[in-house]
């Protein structure tokens, strides 16, 4: 970027706040490349930049918001000006403002990779390509790729606020991703795979291409089953998904608002001892680990679940000041045009000992489940109702056995978490704020015929 | 344009946005956004090169066009001219009252409304939340065809959401409202009567017992099935997928796929319903597509590019996020026509299975055809009465299996809640409606046996 640097654009509209006005900007830029390969061709190569402001003010005790997608000073000026009078109409809430300095020193993170920003496109592309080629080769019974994706992202944000909080951030990412169909006779089938990493000498297309053709061809010939209660085997990537709904239930935000199936259990045995449940961002190793939260606040090791144990809930700014605690630095947006909400960064349970197969080997009657849908439609964080479209292979006497499609897996939120019976030992990372790991629950409802 | 490419457009988008937020007696929230760039697609050969920006000016529009000239992978050589006709300009979509100049008061007095409505309901609603939104969103695309066109889209949105807390914990209800007009919403919407039936919502529930799990007929309240249809076949019916063989009625066309009874259309030119638009994110007009005719399959939904791969005019159903996303074929108000039955004797005639009456969203796989979609206020039917409520859960069924198992169509069509279509990251405005119908056998993923 040439001109003014993002946390020299934000801290210049926090110079506009007058007495007794409180101000926050949160400075944007972000550049991505996606190519979509297809049948040996580029499908698609988009190559984008964007760039945006939000501005949040207080007022006694009234904030208001306005965001532009743009970082020009008119345009600022205009979104300051706006944010302003919208706090005209805000409630008067005395917990409202923006994060101070809290004295907790950011993590030394390294998250952005110049062998990115250099790698010419075309190298890229050829990614993409190998990819699908990888995906196809696999099997010969992988008949088609709908999509092979090569996508990456350069991404800076500045945070600044009148009460002295100045923090930027950079960093690099970038993955790819498979869709593969398997066909046999007129059935088809799909599975996905991927694979992540800083930059792209990190990313292995051998490994997503022959993930996703393996989800697919193991489930041909799948078919729906009976319906009964057994135990579940949930793959890394489905832990990784409900992970991200466990989080939401302990979020500072649910639980003063009175929308948290675990308000009134602090310190009381919320899941099986084998669960032990920390968010992290300050974890290199994360996809989406990064050294501030979304208000400029140092991230840190947040223990939630400790030995089944509830330890901890998140919190930002606003929710920790009503709470009467300090924030977990816990602050999360979505992008520049919102304002920062408590959310998780990057959670993770605490791995066990065994691998997948030795877990599935004391199962006498489960299912391992290798995707769920409908997490959107079916699953209340607030009621803790749990049920999800699932596919996967059914376990008998220890071993995988038929593939099983079209049936849904029930219980509560509550009862998943108590009814765990072994963490696997295979913990990664995934392109989410949650890593994957597998995971058995026992007594779990599965519906088909 | 340069030479060597086959279609050259830009895309440019100006969209202004108001929202307000209101949760735990609060206006937490009130926000002003301006998004405005253009996106730049250049096609040669099977390639596709796309890049935008937010920078409006020559330059910057002229640095956009070359790099997706480049990732067309054509860049280089002459300039060819394009005569371009006078804009044409179709009727700009009726609005009563433009948003933009009703005060940010009226807007916020909407939500206290709502909150004091819903907490009337009974010291068991625990919490409210209501949203008010607006937008405006002004397009103009030209191409290398000598198209020049443009449109201006304004919606708005209020929804509710309530929660009960009782002995067998919390509940929640939701209801919403919108439509492709201004501030008018609120004169066929009344926010203290949705208010009534979100918090009803909540407080039914309360009481709900656990969803029964197994195969079972479902009647689906008006409006409420539209959903389904729109996971059962919409997507599968969607040009860009069908073309890559990733759907179940790729090449049957012209075949029975549904019960004798359906027709479904999907229609962009519904005045004021919430997929309502004057012309397409590619500058094709809205049009009334007839998908399914008597149960006979008759077309698929397509836009520009596969549109030209087929030698075949585009269906209008090409759209896009925002001038940030390439266009892909979209659906937009999608319907089942009115049937002849007595809704009430659906229900008489049913012994026993599950009546939806809300259904909060779904997903499918187009290349096998599972879908699920959720239920958020459903009904045991028992012995042809609606009796006891159930608790929330997905329904999971086969889009060709579940097409052919409508056994009756109700004479009571209704559109159902505005809904946002995900597809590929990108989220577009969609409606539905259907009349109350029965599928006779859908799996049910509850817990209860």
């Amino acid at each position: 970027m040439t001109g003014p640097s993002l946390l020299e654009i934000a801290e210049r509209v926090v110079g506009r706040a007058g007495v007794g006005i409180d101000v926050e900007a949160f400075a944007a830029h972000e550049q991505e490349t996606e190519i979509r390969a297809y049948q040996g061709e580029v499908e698609s190569l988009t190559v984008a930049t964007s760039v945006g402001i939000g501005v949040r003010v207080v007022r006694d005790g009234r904030q208001g918001f306005a965001y532009a997608a743009a970082l020009d000073e008119e345009t600022v000026r205009e979104t300051f000006d706006e944010a302003l009078d919208n706090s005209r109409f805000g409630s008067v809430d005395e917990f409202a403002g923006v994060a101070e300095p809290d004295g907790v020193e950011p993590a030394s993170l390294d998250l952005y990779r110049s062998e990115l920003v250099d790698l010419p496109t075309a190298d890229k592309v050829a990614l993409a390509l190998e990819l699908e080629q990888a995906t196809l080769a696999a099997d010969p019974r992988v008949t088609g790729v709908e999509s092979a994706d090569y996508a990456d992202s350069v991404y800076e944000a500045a945070v600044a606020t009148s009460r002295g909080v100045a923090a930027s951030a950079r960093e690099t990412g970038c993955y790819l991703a498979a869709y593969s169909l398997a066909s046999d006779a007129d059935e088809t089938q799909t599975g996905f795979g991927f694979s992540v990493g800083r930059h792209p000498g990190e990313l292995s297309a051998e490994t997503a291409g022959t993930d996703a053709a393996d989800r697919a061809t193991r489930l041909l010939g799948a078919a729906k089953a009976p319906s009964r209660r057994l135990t579940v085997v949930l793959d890394p990537y489905v832990t990784a998904r409900l992970l991200g709904i466990v989080g939401a239930t302990l979020s500072g935000d649910a639980v003063l608002k009175g929308r948290s199936l675990f308000a009134d259990r602090m310190h009381e045995a919320v899941g099986a001892p084998s669960l032990t449940l920390v968010d992290d961002a300050t974890d290199p190793e994360a996809f989406t680990a990064s050294a501030i939260d979304a208000e400029g606040l140092a991230t840190r090791r947040v223990p939630l679940i400790c030995d089944g144990v509830l330890q901890a809930f998140l919190y930002d700014t606003y929710t920790a000041r009503r709470a009467g605690v300090s924030s977990t630095g816990s602050a999360v947006r979505g992008g520049f045009k919102g304002t920062p909400g408590v959310g998780a960064h990057a959670l993770r349970l605490t791995p066990g000992d065994r691998s997948q197969t030795e877990i599935v080997s004391d199962i006498d009657d489960g299912l391992l489940v290798q995707g769920v849908t409908g997490l959107h439609s079916g699953v209340n964080a607030v009621s803790g109702d749990f049920s999800v479209g699932a596919e996967g292979l059914r376990i008998r006497d220890g071993e995988t056995a038929e593939p099983i499609r079209e049936v849904t897996i029930a219980s509560t939120i509550q009862r998943l978490l108590m009814d765990v019976l072994e963490v696997g030992s295979d913990l990664e990372w995934l392109p989410m704020s949650a890593a994957g790991v597998t995971l058995a629950i026992a007594d779990v409802t599965m519906s088909g015929t | 344009m340069r030479t060597g490419a086959d279609f050259a457009e830009i895309f440019a988008e100006d969209r202004r946005s108001a929202s307000a937020i209101l949760d735990d007696g609060r206006v937490e929230e009130v926000v002003s956004g301006r998004d405005r760039g253009a996106g730049v697609r250049v096609v040669a050969g099977d390639t596709t090169g796309f890049a935008h920006t937010a920078d409006l000016s020559a330059v910057g529009l002229a640095a956009a066009a070359d790099a997706a000239a480049a990732a067309a992978r054509r860049g280089g050589g002459g300039t060819q001219t394009v005569g371009v006709s006078a804009l044409q300009n179709p009727r700009r979509l009726e609005v009563r009252i433009p948003p933009e100049e009703v005060s940010k008061d009226r807007k916020v007095a909407l939500l206290t409304a709502a909150d004091a409505a819903a907490r009337s309901a009974g010291g068991a609603i625990t919490q409210v939340s209501a949203r008010y939104g607006d937008g405006r969103r002004r397009i103009l695309v030209a191409d290398s065809e000598g198209l020049f066109t443009s449109d201006d889209q304004v919606r708005t949105l209020f929804s509710v959401s309530c929660v009960a807390t009782g002995d067998t914990g919390m509940q929640t209800g939701r209801e919403s409202a919108g439509r492709t007009v201004g501030f008018e919403l609120f004169d066929l919407y009344d926010v203290e009567q949705m208010a009534r039936r979100a918090a009803d919502r909540a407080l039914t529930k309360l009481t709900a017992q656990p969803a029964p799990s197994g195969t079972m007929p479902v009647v689906v309240g008006p409006g409420g099935g539209g959903v389904l249809f729109h996971e059962a076949c919409g997507h599968g019916l969607e040009a860009d997928l069908v073309a890559k063989s990733a759907s179940v009625f790729a090449g049957r066309i012209g075949e029975t796929v549904a019960a004798p009874m359906v027709t479904l259309v999907d229609d962009g030119t519904m005045a004021g319903e919430w997929g309502h638009y004057g012309i397409d994110d590619e500058g094709k007009p809205a049009a009334r597509n007839v998908l399914i005719s008597g149960g006979v399959l008759t077309d698929y939904m397509w836009d520009r590019l596969r549109a030209r791969k087929e030698g075949r005019a585009s269906s209008g159903n090409g759209r896009r996020q925002s001038y940030q996303h390439l266009p892909m074929v979209r659906m937009t108000n999608t319907f089942i026509d009115n049937g002849d039955a007595d809704p009430d004797d659906i229900v008489a005639d049913t012994s026993h299975g599950v009546y939806v009456a809300q259904l909060g969203g779904g997903q499918v796989n187009t290349a096998t055809g599972d879908f699920v979609f959720g239920m958020t206020e459903a009904y045991l039917i028992e012995n042809g009465r609606i009796t006891a409520p159930i608790r929330e859960g997905n329904l999971i069924g086969n889009g060709p299996d579940v097409l052919t198992r409508i056994d009756a169509l109700g004479n009571d069509f209704a559109m159902g809640s505005p809904g946002t279509c995900g597809k590929d990251g990108q989220g577009v405005p969609v409606g539905d409606g259907t009349p109350t119908l029965r599928v006779t056998a859908l799996t049910v993923g509850g817990t209860a046996a």
